[in-house]
């Protein structure tokens, strides 16, 4: 076997080992990504508020 | 040191900083930590290369209680001397810690079958962490089940004390019981009883979930105060005569900009 598909292969635990790791990124990518995105859009938001009010003044 | 923590404009410059070196840091050390736990790392002489696991799951279980410790004091906080930001902390943590509970559950799980032969046993370090997910989960519903933040926040954190009890009961689980999950290897008196070519992926991935927390956590609140903030003006501009007290309320901090 080479190194490659051993590396992959786990000593036959590949079907245990890579899940893990398969879920702890997608729970901390999609974490990531959902705490960014609520942050641009809370950061947009609130321009469009301070924006808003400043002509009236 | 609480007071001068409290202050949120303060709270904005000093997180500005600090946010992309935690943030930076932790894709850094995650990525170490990955090349030492899948390459570097040998296999176990029992466990074979299912040992990998552990390098997440210890560190996401470590998470999980810590971060719900923080999310409990920070509630008490809040709680006690209505700091602004302890709240907004507990707030903002919680999801995370959720997240790092549910890879632990789910890490343990993948790891089990192979080495107990189960997915899921109900002993008691399993079943306490599941409350503690629950727990969590029950905080998130909670906080956001009121139209007012102020109201949602205070039965969150009543909550979230309440819940503290269940903390030294994970901990202490695997020594008052008997349970299929093994006793602690690392935070022992008497030192570690890994080796040192186990012990350093598992550090380095723990500092690696630690930066990746504060970046979230920093990001979150940081989005959490522009929200109320966004929230105050609108009341505001709703009712710009009756000078809104209602929006005094809402607004955490009306002084800063």
């Amino acid at each position: 076997m080479g190194e490659i598909a051993a590396f992959f292969w786990m000593g036959g635990y590949a079907g245990f080992v890579w899940p893990a790791y398969g879920v702890a990124f997608v729970v901390l990518a999609s974490l990531a990504v959902n705490s960014w995105g609520r942050y641009r859009q809370s950061v947009l938001a609130l321009e469009r508020l301070q924006q808003a009010r400043r002509p009236r003044r | 040191m609480i007071n001068w923590l409290a202050n949120p404009a303060r709270f904005t410059r000093i997180s500005t900083r600090t946010l992309p070196w935690c943030g930076w840091g932790a894709v850094v050390v995650i990525a170490a930590g990955l090349y030492w736990s899948l390459m570097l790392a040998p296999p176990d002489y029992q466990q074979g290369d299912t040992v990998r696991i552990m390098f997440i799951h210890v560190p996401a279980a470590w998470m999980a209680l810590n971060v719900y410790l923080l999310v409990a004091v920070a509630s008490a906080v809040a709680l006690v001397w209505r700091h602004p930001l302890a709240e907004i902390a507990a707030r903002a943590a919680a999801p995370i810690g959720a997240g790092f509970t549910l890879i632990c559950l789910a890490t343990g799980s993948l790891w089990g079958r192979p080495m107990w032969g189960a997915w899921w046993v109900w002993d008691a370090r399993l079943t306490s962490v599941l409350i503690l997910f629950f727990l969590y989960l029950g905080y998130m519903a909670l906080v956001n089940a009121f139209d007012d933040p102020s109201r949602g926040g205070k039965a969150g954190s009543v909550l979230a004390l309440v819940g503290v009890v269940n903390l030294p009961i994970i901990k202490f689980s695997v020594d008052w019981w008997n349970t299929l999950h093994q006793p602690a290897s690392v935070m022992r008196l008497g030192g570690p009883k890994i080796d040192t070519s186990m012990l350093v992926p598992l550090l380095i991935m723990a500092a690696g979930f630690l930066l990746l927390f504060l970046a979230l956590l920093l990001l979150r609140m940081r989005t959490i105060l522009n929200e109320r903030k966004a929230m105050a003006l609108r009341l505001n501009a709703e009712t710009p005569s009756s000078r809104a007290p209602r929006a005094a309320m809402v607004a955490t901090h009306p002084g800063a900009e």
